[in-house]
């Protein structure tokens, strides 16, 4: 809490009349009578600001999505790859949270606990996915694993593909999520009591025991809340996969590429209800990541 | 009063080893192989690609550069990306400010559903965003109607890609600025008042100079983010080059139209002044945060 | 020799020598004290017998082993931390647990063991609370029970008192006494609470930048200073500036004894340390050579009055003597008194620039430029 008091660059003046009477002595919680419709102005610009445009255009999906009930639904699905482009979706999207989930909470780890030469390096490297553009993550892996590229060819030849196949969107789902996980689990990490271990070890815990029962319980929500977002994020990246899987039906065909796609064969409605599902489930997720976040650590049940 | 006896001091690696150096040697055994193994991932997933663009770029060679710069579609590419950036910058910063505020020092009911508000568009495929967007103003559309009474086109136009810009950007500034003004408290804008300051006066006075990193943070993650946006405006754009064609549907149209290396040289220049972009404010931020220390 | 032998400990962070040579044994069953400012190398020392530093050299000994390379998890020690350590995700009756699960030891044992602590501390009603829902004391007992679960063979406390508030503190003191005193397991106490070592301690160690300056009894320490620092740091103490003449120490206009002037030269400079309540006061000269002083200020403390005087050469002092000890006629503020400086510790002045040569009851060691100041430091 900043103690500084204000800086003084107005004569002293003798206090106002409209000072409070109660107000001697002490930090306020909350403002006090200040003209009402100040604060009124500020709640009612805040909220006409979010209301306009945020519950304004998710309303408009999902009413043109439903508005019709489940039909619009249904036609979506109809569509060849519809389902296969879910699954790819899912199924890529919790690949990337488990791996992400594991490497970011090691590159966490070492970032905290560890000095080497390149620290500072890897700590910049990591938000770089931060500050580049989704499409150009696309790009570069169509850079380095494309047809044109030495690596490219040398991977193809032997059989492995990247681009225009899941592994490439993969990639770039990886790419652009990991500093979630590391910025998340990070500075749950840097304020671990390191005096909780020291006590760990003189009651004779070795190093593992220690990172079971004493660390881990305070890393599994900010690790989980990485995962999480991870995954929210990942079902429904189109920037990086749009360049890099060549959108092949049943293919490497992701759900927001096909949502994309009705779109652009004016199906509105279909495009709606599809992306109502895909929302929905990101949004649950990333409620329950802001639960998570809210600083708890986990209970040991019994022992 | 207590017998010293006088041992010799033991130098450390020639005691009894009770397994300690073995300790030792194998903390650091582990120490180096995960240590080695976070070096590895970061350097195969994201220097790889990093150093791939940049190879591709070059080999382009200096020729294609200015070549690809010189072009009418490109200037006005990136002449579009700045203005739709501009805008959104300006607005969520504006706004955004107000909704830190209310979040950080109202006590309002229902604050908790609000800051869910703020972090939505964070979990809104772009795709979504560019949908809701046809959907509101779009054929069949809610707003269509009055904004063809006047005149005004949004779909496949400059405006829509603005609202969407906008959306998709809310969350940032909000999110650096709120958890301040929650932190510093409101004792000096309080100090300020009793001196005679008037609100306006305070804020501009006071408080916002208080916020102005976490602003300038959140203005350069905006600004990162409305440069790189490609779904939502692939979306509502309808495409049109040299009309509603940003800096990233060119490239996007460039891979189309195989003209590959095109598409990499724009695409390492929004990459360069990304990155150079937010590490500046990094920098400046640490510095500013210093200052704040002292 | 059980209990705990340190020999030539050694440890330095980087060019920062914490830990200069320090020896001592802390004696089987008793509670000695290390006692020292902040910055005496004290915790430093506590952590090298648990294992949790490792000394550059020396050698450590937990009951009659050598454990100086031991591994933390082989010793056997408790440890208890100033601020608790307490697993926030378990419960009292989990964080107690721990050291007899970590070490296989069979689910009714451990029950019963836990049982017993949580009682012996006090803490039965709370077992199944977590550290959050209790206050500091509490905490500190629950680290206590924990500690003593696994039946260690030494308890080392560092700074355990030093985040808890003064009544609690004084609470917590006396308990830790009975505790011992029903436990009997070798304790060492690691504090910069003279007051607090004083009271528990059958043995104190007085450390200073990383050097033991004194080994001996709390009445050693503080009767007996062996050298200015602890002179200066165990218990109140004034420090005055005068010379050797004639066997004496002579003062502004008079003359005092005291120990640890015999074998300095005549005309040598001292810092003589005088405690408050060894000061006598007598309106006239009653004995002869007694220095002479002006009373500035009383100030009556109900059953005391503490004064404070100036000499005729400019020093000041403070005295606390007790309300029947003063002279009669009363005295008051101006009048000149004589003073009777009992026991007083002399030290002879060191010329070398940042020496210590006065300091706060606890520990504040404000280093005067050379050997001389003109106003000594007065202690509280």
């Amino acid at each position: 809490m900043a103690t500084r008091t204000g800086s003084l660059d107005a004569p002293p003046r003798p206090p106002l009349p409209r000072l409070d009477p109660g107000a001697g002595g002490g930090a306020a919680p909350r403002p006090r009578r200040r003209p009402p419709w100040g604060r009124w102005g500020l709640r009612a610009t805040a909220l006409l600001y979010l209301a306009v445009m945020v519950a304004l255009p998710i309303v408009a999906v999902l009413t043109r999505g439903f508005g019709n009930g489940f039909g619009a639904l249904k036609d979506a699905f109809a569509a060849p790859g519809a389902w296969k482009a879910v699954e790819l979706t899912l199924v890529l999207a919790a690949l990337t949270a488990v791996i992400n989930g594991v490497f970011g909470t090691l590159i966490a780890y070492v970032l905290v606990r560890y000095r080497f030469p390149g620290r500072a390096a890897l700590s910049t490297i990591v938000d770089i996915p931060f500050a580049i553009p989704t499409l150009v993550t696309g790009v570069m892996l169509r850079a380095l694993y494309g047809p044109a590229s030495p690596v490219g060819s040398f991977l193809e030849r032997h059989g492995v593909h990247v681009i225009f196949a899941p592994a490439g969107i993969l990639l770039a789902l990886l790419f652009v999520t990991l500093p979630l996980v590391v910025r998340t689990v990070q500075p749950v990490m840097l304020e671990l009591d390191r005096s909780e271990e020291e006590a760990a070890h003189v009651l004779g815990a070795g190093r593992i025991r220690t990172a079971r029962s004493v660390v881990l319980p305070h890393l599994r929500p900010p690790i989980a809340a990485g995962m999480l977002l991870v995954f929210a994020r990942a079902i429904g990246e189109f920037g990086a996969v749009v360049i890099v899987s060549g959108n092949i039906i049943g293919k490497t065909l992701t759900a927001p590429v096909f949502i994309f796609g009705l779109i652009s064969q004016f199906k509105p409605e279909q495009a709606a209800a599809v992306a109502s599902l895909l929302f929905g489930l990101s949004f649950v997720l990333v409620l329950v990541t802001e639960r998570l976040v809210a600083r708890r650590p986990a209970k040991e049940p019994e022992e | 009063m207590s017998a010293r006896t006088a041992a010799p001091p033991v130098a450390p690696n020639a005691t009894a080893p009770r397994s300690d150096a073995a300790i030792l040697r194998r903390r650091r055994l582990i120490h180096g192989s995960l240590t080695g193994i976070a070096l590895v991932y970061a350097a195969v997933l994201l220097i790889a690609p990093l150093a791939g663009i940049i190879w591709a770029a070059i080999k382009a060679g200096g020729h294609a550069w200015v070549e690809t710069f010189s072009q009418p579609d490109v200037r006005h590419a990136f002449y579009l990306t700045l203005i739709i950036t501009a805008t959104t910058v300006v607005v969520t910063a504006v706004l955004g400010v107000v909704v830190a505020l209310m979040l950080a020092r109202d006590p309002f009911p229902g604050r908790a559903l609000v800051s869910a508000f703020v972090d939505l568009p964070l979990a809104v495929s772009p795709v979504i965003v560019g949908l809701a967007c046809v959907l509101m103003f779009g054929t069949g559309g809610w707003f269509k109607p009055w904004f063809d009474a006047h005149g005004i086109q949004i779909i496949f136009a400059l405006p829509s890609m603005v609202l969407v810009t906008i959306f998709i950007c809310i969350p940032f500034v909000i999110r650096e600025v709120a958890p301040l003004l929650g932190e510093l408290g409101t004792e000096e804008e309080e100090a300020a008042r009793t001196l005679g300051a008037s609100s306006l006066q305070t804020f501009f006075k006071v408080t916002l100079p208080n916020i102005r990193w976490a602003l300038l943070y959140g203005i350069a993650l905006t600004t990162a983010r409305a440069i790189g946006e490609i779904g939502a405006v692939l979306v509502v754009s309808g495409q049109i080059t040299g009309h509603t064609e940003t800096a990233t549907l060119f490239i996007l149209r460039a891979f189309d139209e195989g003209r590959d290396a095109q598409g990499y040289i724009v695409a390492t220049t929004l990459a360069l002044v990304s990155v150079l972009l937010l590490s500046g404010i990094e920098i400046l931020k640490h510095r500013g945060e210093r200052k704040l220390a002292s | 020799m059980t209990g705990i032998v340190v020999e030539g400990l050694n440890k330095s962070f980087g060019s920062f020598r914490a830990v200069a040579d320090v020896s001592f044994e802390a004696e089987e069953g008793k509670i000695t004290a290390i006692l020292g400012p902040s910055g005496s190398g004290k915790s430093t020392v506590l952590r090298m017998i648990a294992g949790l530093e490792r000394p550059d050299t020396g050698r450590i000994s937990l009951a009659g082993e050598e454990q100086t390379n031991a591994p933390v998890q082989e010793r056997r020690v408790g440890f208890v931390f100033q601020h608790y350590a307490l697993f926030r995700h378990m419960t009292v009756r989990q964080n107690v647990a721990f050291g007899l699960r970590v070490r296989k030891v069979g689910k009714d044992e451990t029950v019963k063991r836990v049982d017993e602590l949580l009682r012996l501390v006090q803490l039965a009603p709370w077992a199944d609370r977590y550290p959050d829902q209790l206050s500091g004391g509490q905490r500190q007992r629950v680290a206590l029970a924990r500690a003593l679960a696994p039946r260690p063979t030494v308890l080392l406390l560092d700074e355990p008192f030093g985040a808890l508030d003064a009544r609690v503190r004084q609470d917590l003191r006396r308990w830790l006494d009975d505790l011992h005193s029903e436990l009997g397991v070798t304790s060492l106490l690691v504090t910069h609470d003279q007051e607090e070592a004083l009271e528990l301690a059958n043995e104190v160690v007085v450390m200073h930048q990383g050097r033991v300056e004194q080994v001996g009894t709390p009445d050693d320490v503080y009767n007996r200073p062996a050298t200015r620092f602890v002179a200066g740091f165990v218990g109140a103490a004034n420090v005055l500036e005068g010379r050797m003449d004639g066997g004496r120490v002579r003062v502004a206009d008079g003359w005092t004894s005291g120990d640890g002037g015999d074998d300095l030269a005549e005309g040598v400079r001292v810092h003589a340390y005088v405690r408050p309540h060894q000061i006598s006061i007598a309106g006239e000269q009653t004995r002869l050579g007694s220095t002479s002083a002006v009373i500035e200020r009383i100030t009556n403390l109900g059953w005391a009055s503490k004064l404070r005087l100036r000499l005729t050469d400019g020093q000041d002092l403070t005295a606390d003597v007790s309300n029947d000890e003063l002279p009669v006629p009363p005295v008051g503020e101006g009048d000149r008194v004589h003073l009777d400086l009992r026991n007083a510790k002399v030290f002879e002045v060191e010329d070398r620039p940042g020496h210590y040569a006065g300091v706060g009851a606890n520990g504040a060691a404000p280093e005067s430029a050379d050997g001389g100041s003109a106003e000594p430091a007065i202690v509280a």
